[in-house]
């Protein structure tokens, strides 16, 4: 069946895909969200011990979502990450930066002779989680804002901003959907460690986190309403049959309008978050992280399906229009994406031992006594 | 073409192999000490037996300190080729952006899920599934090993795909040539097998310490036989899958092959090298020796490049200038024809642009019939296609030299341990704390054989180095250089700390 899809709804297929993992993703920042809680909510050794053990144990999940996303969108987009990674350098560069000393951290930081240092370590989870969540969304703002590239005939890259990529981060609009992707990790990290783990006798803590996660919450609201509102009133980018490039006047919002059910994504999504936020803030609840987590989902969906469909240029260039690039002119040649498609099929038994793991090792939650020993983070 | 900039060239480089090397001192051990900790545990799951938990324990906790630096320097590989080798993406992100994807969703989610298990689920879930769990950590971090080789591989051994000129890339064509190419099993076989070998040198090397130091005897004995029964098996399987590469870079890449064994002057029953030192002064086509002193063992060179006794083997001079006799054709004529297909291709496009079809089938069928050498096309002189000399046949030598000591190694450590007198042979173990680090001196050298001596070539034959860059001023290449430099140097120096304070803890009550 796979051998005889068309090449454009394998196109669309993948652009699916991508789109998938990186929803999840921004679900999984919930662990980049606990890391910057350490410091406001974990008031004592014990408190700390908890947070850290409780995303450590989370932490390769997120991480590896990311190398997985980078390369789905080698294989299935070569074009966009030859063209971002090369071009946006520094944007990227610094990102993978904090998820390297990130990756450390968790594991050196209570080890005796580390060197650097506990406090270090988790200055290390503090960058991640608040710089590198910030240029991933400044990242993902550039589809809407567009980059200032221009290819050649055989689609080499030329960047003509100097910052390489750091001036994303200077538009309101991408720092805005950064900041709001900051606070919103803040929120589901608040909900997983409430969820995770056991405060029996902790009531404080536990309090704390609840307080955390609506204060959080309220912080993210100005910063999404702005990204919404903007990306209802702003110019866009628009590409028509023969390929031809143009901006149009609210073009997103017209993509939500002829897009009815990427609008329901959208909308279902944020219900999901403020009931969340809700249930968690006053219905002590420890459910939250399941709603918020599926409502971020919905509206990273939602996000990434505005960008690349009805006619929309993805990764769109300023510099010059008719560089910009569709989910058509960056794709990976038919063959590449039918092969592709039948290694995808692998991906549901992937999340099925993802999820019976999880199930299995978050049984029971995780209690201070367990983090008191030495083999633990 | 754009101008090309040789510093942005070599910066860019120099800093792929950076991050490659520091990547390629953790993962190793990652790829051997899973399986050994797999081991030390189905051991303790059948005997039940206490010790082999806490030696279980023990090991399992210096992995965890390697594998969280061998993930963090792992990730930055993968978006480097994005970063700063932008051109080589595009245009063969068909092929080569495959098996990454396929070893993010097949590869790094089993070791990373079943990672927690083997960590912080020993009170968590039963024996059974902890066995489990760790099984599935050692089997995944190969199968990462698996698909990573196989994009290198196809680096080396570019094979089932086609150049569309229409994009001006390469596709793929055939995904099971690409998954099997000879090329690919022969880097995975030994790749992963020198893994082996490095973790049973890193149990050695703790164990024979601890010997030394008179600690912790039982479980360092214990250690030992494990490790270098897994390590004699691996080092034999090393040497027969390092003939096996070498086979194949007699088939595919002659001008590797030649530079590592430092052969200038193509022969019939060529000999191989034993040792040898470089004359440094010499040139492609000179009258010079190549060496300043060296011996070989006759005829081998032939026997093991070709199978086949008496064979000619091609010399870098034959290569380079062409040998009429022998049927090689030279780098300069290949370059002819590779400029020939660089300008049809142009032109081709700017057809295509006119919207000229006339003009546009004419030249795709010039350029189809000079398509193989496109590559060389790029070239500015026959001697740019020799790779550094020196640094791949020193590299070469001082692999396959320790590739044979290490399984006497073990023999010895095999014969006096199961004799149970190890602990006196005075002699022996201080070799043995010292063969780790010999052990990792070994891997870097395979890589730089294989890396270096496919110099000029990204893709061999097809795409130079220099082609396939990111357009970026270099100051910027630097800055990340030297951010990397500091970063992981940083790290490694913390990771060493913590897994010498770790060894000098111990075993718990052992
Ligand atoms: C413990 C490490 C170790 C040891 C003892 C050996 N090797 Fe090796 N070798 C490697 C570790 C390694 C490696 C790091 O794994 C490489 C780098 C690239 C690759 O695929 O494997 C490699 C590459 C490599 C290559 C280059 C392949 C290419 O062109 O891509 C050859 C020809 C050999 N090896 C041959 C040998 C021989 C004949 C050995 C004799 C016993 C040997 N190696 C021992
Ligand atoms: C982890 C083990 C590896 C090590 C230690 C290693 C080592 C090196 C070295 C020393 C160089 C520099 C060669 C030169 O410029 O003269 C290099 C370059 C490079 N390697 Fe590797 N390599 C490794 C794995 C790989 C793999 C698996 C791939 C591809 C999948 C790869 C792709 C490249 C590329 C693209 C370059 C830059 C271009 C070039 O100089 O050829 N390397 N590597």
């Amino acid at each position: 069946m796979i051998a005889n899809l068309e090449y454009a709804t394998l196109q669309q297929i993948w652009w699916i895909l991508c789109s998938v993992v990186g929803s999840l993703f921004l679900f999984l920042t919930f662990v980049q969200g606990g890391n910057t809680l350490l410091w406001q909510v974990a008031k004592n050794d014990v408190e700390n011990s908890l947070v850290i053990n409780s995303l450590g144990r989370k932490w390769e999940l997120t991480f590896t979502t990311l190398v997985l996303f980078g390369g789905a969108l080698f294989a299935a987009f070569p074009k966009f990450y030859a063209t971002s990674f090369g071009g946006a350098y520094w944007v990227w560069m610094l990102i993978l930066f904090t998820f390297i000393v990130q990756a450390v951290s968790y594991e050196y930081r209570k080890k005796p002779n580390n060197f650097l240092g506990a406090k270090v370590y988790e200055t290390f989870l503090l960058i991640n989680g608040t710089v590198g969540v910030l240029l991933i969304g400044a990242a993902v703002g550039t589809f809407f804002t567009g980059s200032n590239f221009i290819l050649d005939d055989y689609s080499r890259v030329t960047w003509t901003n100097p910052l390489r990529g750091l001036e994303a981060a200077f538009s309101l609009f991408n720092l805005s959907l950064g900041l709001f992707l900051v606070f919103n990790a803040r929120v589901l990290g608040g909900m997983y460690l409430l969820n995770n783990i056991d405060f029996s006798a902790m009531d404080d803590f536990q309090a704390r986190l609840r307080k955390a996660v609506l204060i959080n919450f309220l912080c993210a609201l100005p910063f999404l309403l702005y990204v919404l509102v903007s990306l209802l009133l702003m110019k866009g980018f628009s590409v028509d049959t023969a390929g031809v490039v143009s901006m149009v006047a609210n073009k997103y919002f017209l993509n939500l309008l002829a897009m009815p059910l990427v609008l329901g994504l959208l909308l279902a999504g944020l219900v999901l978050v403020i009931l969340a936020v809700f249930i968690t803030a006053f219905k002590g609840s420890t459910k939250g992280i399941w709603l918020a987590g599926l409502g971020t989902v919905l509206v990273g969906l939602a996000v990434f399906f505005t960008a690349g469909f009805n006619n929309t240029p993805f990764y769109p260039s300023k510099a010059d229009l008719q560089s910009s690039l569709t989910i058509i002119n960056a794709s990976s040649s038919r063959y590449t994406l039918t092969a592709m498609t039948y290694v995808a099929l692998g991906i549901p038994f992937v999340l099925a031992y993802i999820a019976y793991v999880w199930m299995k090792m978050d049984a029971k939650k995780l209690a201070a006594h367990e983090v008191m020993d030495h083999e633990v983070y | 073409m754009v101008d090309i900039d040789l510093s942005l060239v070599n910066w860019s480089r120099a800093q792929f192999a950076l991050t490659a090397m520091y990547h390629w001192i953790f993962v190793p051990l990652t790829l051997g000490l899973s399986f050994l900790c797999a081991m030390f545990e189905s051991i303790y799951v059948r005997t039940g037996n206490e010790k082999w938990k806490a030696i279980t324990r023990f090991w399992m906790t210096l992995f965890g300190i390697n594998f969280a630096i061998g993930v963090a320097t792992g990730i930055i590989l993968e978006f480097e080729f994005g970063t700063n080798w932008s051109n080589y993406s595009w245009m063969v992100g068909d092929i080569f952006g495959a098996p990454l994807a396929v070893e993010g969703i097949f590869a790094f989610f089993l070791e990373a899920t079943f990672f927690a298990v083997m960590f912080f689920g020993w009170n968590r879930v039963s024996k059974g599934f902890h066995l489990f769990s760790t099984w599935m950590v050692a089997i995944g971090s190969n199968l990462s090993a698996l698909w990573i080789l196989v994009a290198n591989a196809w680096m080396q051994y570019p094979t089932g795909m086609a150049f569309n000129p229409e994009t001006a890339r390469f596709e793929m064509e055939n995904f099971w040539a690409v998954l099997f190419s000879p090329v690919a099993m022969s880097k995975f076989t030994h790749a992963t097998s020198s893994g082996f070998v490095l973790a049973s040198l890193f149990v050695v090397t703790v164990s024979s310490w601890y010997l030394l130091k008179g600690r912790h005897l039982e479980m360092a004995k214990k250690s030992i036989i494990v490790a270098s029964v897994f390590g004699l098996l691996g080092s034999v399987y090393v040497a027969f899958t390092g003939d096996e590469a070498a086979f194949e870079d007699a088939q595919h890449q002659p001008m590797k092959l030649a530079a590592y064994e430092g052969l200038y002057k193509g022969e019939k029953n060529a000999g191989l090298v034993a040792l040898g030192m470089i004359n440094s002064d010499k040139k492609p086509g000179d009258a010079q020796s190549p060496f300043l002193f060296e011996i070989k063992v006759p005829g081998l060179l032939s026997l093991l490049a070709n199978r086949e006794p008496g064979s000619f083997v091609p010399g870098i001079d034959d290569l380079v200038y062409g040998n009429k006799e022998q049927k090689v054709m030279g780098v300069a004529e290949k370059m002819k024809i590779g400029q020939q297909a660089v300008a049809d291709l142009a032109a081709f496009k700017q057809a295509r642009k006119d919207k000229n079809d006339v003009a546009a089938s004419a030249a795709l069928t010039r350029f189809t019939a000079n398509k193989e050498y496109l590559g060389y096309g790029y070239l500015s002189t026959p001697e740019e296609a020799v790779p550094p000399v020196s640094t791949s046949f020193y590299s070469f030598h001082i692999m396959v030299m320790l590739g044979t000591l290490f399984p006497v190694m073990f023999i010895a450590y095999l014969f006096f341990t199961v004799k149970g007198n190890i602990a006196e042979q005075r002699w022996l173990l201080p070799l043995g704390v010292i063969s780790f680090f010999l052990g990792q001196v070994a891997g870097q050298m395979g890589w730089a054989v294989a890396e270096v001596g496919r110099q000029p070539w990204a893709i061999q034959g097809l795409m130079p180095v220099k082609v396939a860059t990111t357009n970026i001023a270099v100051g910027h290449v630097q800055a990340t250089f030297f951010m990397f430099l500091g970063v992981f140097t940083l790290l490694l120096i913390a990771e060493i700390k913590i897994m010498l304070k770790q060894i000098s803890i111990g075993p718990e009550g052992m």
